[in-house]
């Protein structure tokens, strides 16, 4: 455990710095830059402008001084957002992602696995009818269609919750409800599909045979079993869901650190797309790293040391 | 316990990933908050007592607007768009404000000024005015602001720099030919007078003083290089001052008791949104969230103007604005040489239809390059100087043109790639015109859209044939605009040149008679339509969406918002 650790550390390291590299001369060659304007800055304050962010040196030797200050833990202040620290910006954005994340994941987990547990109980039957068709629906309707339907209806039309914001709880129920369609649909379906084939499993007719309670069966081996699949997909799930929906943000007004990305780029603001570039490659990694955590914890038969890197 | 392990450990799991993370966040937050307004209480006047006949005022004076970008900084000399303008406007307050109705300059934290008679040396008188800290507002702090836009070796550089170029030296001060700011035409007499010199006398300065790049800042800025970053060490002399701020979510500003004219500003707080999507900022107006949507500082989606006009004419208002949405020849590239061309498509195509259609906001088809709205010789410059005089939409005639202009260049087809920058209602627009073209004319456009970046980097690089542009008014004189074309000039991206305009322009420049000013930008006009560099399509409106209960908000000839005067009334 304690080599597949540093190992995995190892190459999220590398992986890493591929990334920052990639992303920081992929930036540089996209034409333009953070003080172009449709009123052009005079020349002589251009190239001060410039100077004061190292943006008039070699593209190698800015790549030299951004490695450094990234070894020193700065990631710099933004070109647009005068004065202010990426790290800060990223602070304020994604607490509002995270906010909003946490919620909708853990949302997503529960009402996943129950109606797929529901589901599964009752093969055929109409739990499992209704369920199969809303999760059909989660996944088939985009998010940002689920979104305007429900802020049409539920804000505007019932005036039930808030068009937009994020001051108070009111403000996550329609984001969070857009935000876990599709997760909860997926989560179900997964759940059930897993669930019905270990319920057919002979350790479960064993366990029957035993007489052990049926509450028992489902949650110690079915359950436990059937989940798998979920876990695999929960990882990916949670660091797409904290690290901002940009288009749910937009749609409800809230403040996250997607939105940020997405004006950062359109503006050129170079420190800024490169912090959250980093920072989402982070959070993707340790998400990766925890769901193979996960597993071994779930399922013994899982050795993390016996497991090839890719 | 163990049966339900598996579901235990996903919310660990979960909760894991949440802790590790949350550290970037929790703490940030809290500075954001902790700068609660102290002195919101501090009122003058009993909130229902009605400031002018009959009207009742809410009692809850929180006003409630949207804005649909983040303003990028709130250090007046750093300043650059409308956002902050608007916001800034609610913090200080200059030498002159300027009154929306009338359009001119009046009494700012000057409270008087004299102006000698070659029209260089302006004296200004300061009132008693504080900051909101207490200290007194005096002329060193309108010299020191003035002295971070302009210095050369200022931490920060300021994009804006350019705006100060009128004060005598200003611009060799700013690209280091001198070194001394005292050679700078500003003068602190005593505390409570200033003396500006000025290169030309220069009708529209006292105009230019409401503008932000000339704003004081409080001299406790000068060791903290993060001043403007966070709400509490930003120390202002305007009617609000900020209080709250969550990037990307949020700002609030709240009443300055300070401010010398606290009586007259009935709004305790302004709460700002910031989302910069149209179709949400509508829902939540219509939703009672807002008190106010659309322009200059939010959005209401193109498609819905024409429904929201009808829907709610009592608050529905619509206004023109000194901008204007053209194309843009690069005259130094084959065919678009040739004036006859240029000025075939110009001819070639109808604009109301575009507005009808495609733009909806009630714009006005646009003949000239100066918009309505722009004052000179004290009345509005496109009351005095009609723009159909200079060409009409006129088919036949413009075909007629084109294919001499094409015998002239030796040429049976016109090459032609239309260039825009990517946006939706750009591309309807262009894909509107290259239809007509195509039609009216027979000619086949190349539609070509490139991002922002590139495009504009393209447009300065005269790397293309016809390009989309727009501009807008930074002062209130029609040399905002024309001085742009002058030969080599910074923003002059159609590389054009003539003698005989820039020398018009220049006169101009120098002249302090409005009536011999006027007279040249007419005829300096007239030669750049003649010319045709480029092709007018609409003079830009505001449209937007105030609850009837909203009170005091103004718009400015240029579509800038002033919100420091509103309140609502009992609703």
């Amino acid at each position: 455990m304690f080599r597949y650790v540093i190992n995995r550390f190892f190459h999220m390291v590398i992986s890493l710095f591929v990334l920052i590299s990639a992303t920081f001369f992929l930036m540089k060659a996209i034409p333009g830059d953070p003080f172009t304007a449709e009123k052009k800055i005079p020349e002589q304050i251009l190239q001060r402008l410039y100077a004061q962010y190292n943006l008039d040196k070699p593209v190698f030797e800015q790549y030299g001084i951004y490695l450094k200050n990234i070894l020193q833990g700065d990631l710099g202040i933004s070109m647009k957002m005068l004065n202010q620290d990426v790290s800060h910006i990223i602070g304020q954005t994604f607490s509002a992602s995270l906010k909003l994340g946490v919620v909708a994941i853990i949302v997503a987990i529960l009402v996943g696995i129950t109606l797929g547990m529901l589901a599964a109980l009752h093969h055929r039957k109409l739990i499992d009818n209704v369920a199969m068709v809303l999760a059909v629906l989660g996944i088939a309707v985009p998010s940002f269609v689920v979104a305007s339907l429900l802020q049409y209806l539920l804000a505007y039309h019932w005036k039930i919750f808030p068009v937009m914001g994020f001051n108070g709880p009111m403000n996550y129920f329609l984001p969070v409800m857009a935000l876990t369609a599709s997760p909860i649909a997926v989560i179900a379906r997964l759940t059930r599909s897993s669930m019905l084939e270990v319920l057919h499993a002979d350790y479960i007719k064993t366990a029957k045979a035993k007489g052990l309670s049926w509450g028992s069966i489902v949650f110690r081996h079915v359950l436990r079993n059937g989940i798998m699949p979920v876990v695999t997909y929960v990882g990916p799930m949670t660091a797409n869901i904290i690290t901002g929906s940009v288009v749910i943000e937009q749609i409800f007004g809230i403040g996250g650190i997607g939105k940020q990305f997405v004006q950062a780029i359109n503006t050129r603001d170079y420190p800024i797309i490169m912090g959250i570039t980093i920072f989402y490659g982070v959070i993707l990694m340790v998400a990766r790293f925890l769901t193979d955590v996960a597993y071994v914890a779930i399922d013994p038969r899982i050795k993390l040391t016996q497991r090839k890197e890719d | 316990m163990k049966k339900s392990k598996s579901l235990l450990l996903m919310l660990a799991l979960v909760l894991v990933i949440g802790t590790v993370l949350a550290g970037c966040g929790g703490n940030n937050a809290n500075t954001g908050n902790s700068a609660s307004p102290t002195n919101a209480a501090a009122t003058d006047a009993p909130a229902n007592e009605g400031a002018e006949g009959g009207e009742k005022l809410a009692a809850d004076q929180t006003l409630k607007i949207n804005l649909s970008s983040e303003p990028p900084t709130f250090d007046p000399q750093q300043a650059q768009d409308s956002t902050a303008n608007a916001i800034l406007k609610l913090m200080y307050e200059g030498l002159t404000r300027q009154n929306a109705e009338t359009g001119k300059a009046e009494e700012g934290i000057a409270e008087s000024w004299d102006i000698s008679a070659d029209g260089l040396v302006y004296t200004f008188h300061l009132r008693d005015a504080k900051w909101s800290n207490g200290d007194a507002v005096t002329a060193k702090d309108f010299a020191f602001a003035w002295q971070r836009v302009l210095d050369p070796k200022a931490e920060q550089a300021a994009p804006y720099a350019y705006q100060l170029y009128y004060l005598k030296n200003a611009e060799d001060y700013n690209k280091g030919k001198v070194t001394d700011f005292s050679q700078v035409g500003v003068k602190v007499v005593d505390d409570k007078t200033l003396e500006v010199t000025l290169n030309n006398p220069t009708p529209y300065f006292l105009g230019l003083l409401s503008f932000y790049t000339y704003y004081p800042v409080h001299s406790s800025v000068k060791d903290n290089p993060k001043w403007a970053t966070t709400p509490d060490t930003q120390i202002t002399n305007g009617p609000f001052t900020l209080t709250e701020w969550t990037t990307g979510q949020s700002l609030k500003v709240t009443k300055n008791p300070s401010y010398y004219a606290a009586d007259q500003i009935k709004a305790e707080n302004i709460n700002f949104s910031i989302v910069n999507s149209g179709a949400t900022e509508l829902l939540s107006y219509k939703n009672g969230e807002l008190d106010r949507a659309g322009n200059p500082i939010g959005e209401i989606p193109t498609e819905q103007l024409p429904i929201v006009e009808k829907e709610l004419p009592n608050e529905f208002s619509r206004k023109g604005i000194a901008s204007v949405y053209y194309y843009q020849f690069n005259v130094t590239e084959k065919p678009f040489t040739n004036v006859k061309i240029r000025k075939a498509l110009a001819m070639g195509l109808e604009r109301q239809p575009i507005i009808d259609n495609i733009t909806k906001g009630g714009q006005l088809p646009a003949f000239g390059y100066v918009p309505p709205g722009i004052q000179s010789n004290e009345q509005e410059y496109r009351a005095q100087v009609d723009d159909k005089q200079y060409f009409t939409e006129n088919v036949d005639e413009a075909k007629k043109l084109l294919a001499e202009g094409l015998k002239e260049e030796g040429l049976d087809k016109l090459p032609l790639t239309l260039t825009y920058n990517t946006s939706e209602s750009h591309q309807k627009v262009a894909v509107a015109i290259a239809d007509m073209w195509k039609k009216n004319l027979g000619v086949e456009v190349k539609l070509e859209n490139k991002e922002w970046g590139v495009f504009i980097e393209d447009r300065h690089n005269l790397n293309y044939q016809v390009a989309r542009a727009g501009w807008s008014a930074d002062y209130n004189d029609p040399m905002t605009y024309l001085d742009m074309w002058l030969t080599g000039g910074g923003n002059n991206d159609s590389g054009y040149s003539n003698a005989e305009y820039d020398k018009l322009v220049k006169e101009a420049q120098t002249s302090a008679d409005n009536a011999v000013r006027q007279e040249k930008f007419a005829a300096a006009e007239k030669i750049l339509m003649d010319d045709m560099v480029v092709i007018p399509i609409y003079y830009y409106t505001n449209n937007s969406l105030n609850k009837e209960y909203l009170k005091g908000s103004t718009i400015d000839f240029s579509g800038a918002i002033d919100l420091s005067r509103a309140y609502l009334l009992e609703h």
